[in-house]
């Protein structure tokens, strides 16, 4: 990739990227649609937006893996 | 921003057996609630140790510090948790919904903590660091120069004061975003979107001067690329 790819994708921005507070009101609801379909796919289905937003958001990113790995190894 | 988007998720399945069985012991009085909340107490610092333990390679937390941390962690989620017990519908199950307000927490305090590193000055720009931050190569030394100059240039003429200091702050900087909230008040929603707004004129002022492609163009020449598109 070259310098021009990384920058681009850096300032790439998706409109419907929902921002942080959204993604994270609805975070344990799309982890669970997760954990039922690993692939994310039927996640990204319901929330396109959230699915936007984590692939742009480094913190929230790190919350939703965060939460996706407690709920799957720690659960109940 | 859009808003969210989607049906609400599991809402019509309704919370499980062991949700309702949390629901019950918390909402009721006496021992038996009690012993629900230190249940779910001993979850939540579970929670926050395992968070902390995966993120170690970003923080420089470990030992006692990292205990206490994730002690602040779980109690100050409890009460979150308590707080807003009436706003959980059942959604998910109960503990991803409670879960996700320790792991919250995590980032906060991480955030915090990140000032109590040595002195990092808000207005302390080194802008060499701008092309390792994306990863630029030194072999493509002339493109590397051009771009970062125009970067620059759009940096400076194109974004308003707020969304300078957010930029360099976050990209030449490298402060953590969660950290930055707690330095300049406000929300991480808030930086998110002052961050997002000058990525969005930075490239539209790329494009502008044939730096990068435009998006339409883009898409023609790549079809298969709808992300870089």
């Amino acid at each position: 990739m070259t310098a021009k790819d990384e920058l681009d994708r850096f300032l790439h921005t998706d409109p419907r990227d929902v921002g942080c507070d959204q993604a994270l009101r609805i975070l344990h609801v799309y982890v669970e649609l997760v954990l039922d379909d690993e692939s994310g796919a039927e996640a990204a289905r319901r929330y396109p937006g959230v699915a936007a937003h984590l692939l742009s958001c480094g913190p929230c990113a790190e919350d939703y893996e965060g939460l996706l790995l407690a709920a799957r190894e720690i659960g109940m | 921003m859009p808003p969210i988007d989607g049906p609400a998720g599991r809402g019509s399945t309704g919370p499980g057996d062991e949700t309702g069985r949390w629901l019950t012991a918390r909402s009721g009085d006496g021992p038996a609630r009690e012993q629900a909340l230190a249940r779910l107490h001993e979850l939540l610092l579970r929670v926050a140790h395992a968070e902390l333990n995966r993120r170690a390679g970003r923080h420089p937390i470990t030992g006692p510090e990292l205990d206490d941390l994730a002690n602040q962690a779980a109690d100050d989620a409890l009460l979150v948790i308590t707080a807003k017990l009436g706003q959980f519908r059942g959604e998910s199950r109960f503990t991803t919904w409670a879960y996700k307000f320790v792991v919250l927490e995590v980032s906060s305090k991480l955030g915090r903590h990140f000032w109590r590193r040595p002195a990092v000055a808000l207005d302390a720009l080194d802008w060499d660091q701008l092309p390792d931050r994306f990863g630029m190569s030194p072999a493509d030394h002339a493109e590397r120069n051009d771009l970062v100059t125009a970067l620059r240039t759009a940096i400076a003429e194109e974004l308003t004061d707020r969304q300078r200091q957010v930029f360099t702050a976050l990209v030449i900087q490298g402060i953590p975003l969660d950290a930055l909230v707690v330095r300049l008040g406000g929300s991480r929603n808030a930086i998110y979107k002052t961050m997002f707004d000058a990525r969005r004129k930075l490239r539209a002022a790329l494009v502008a001067n044939g730096y990068l492609a435009c998006p339409a163009r883009q898409a023609k020449l790549d079809p298969h690329d709808a992300r870089r598109s």
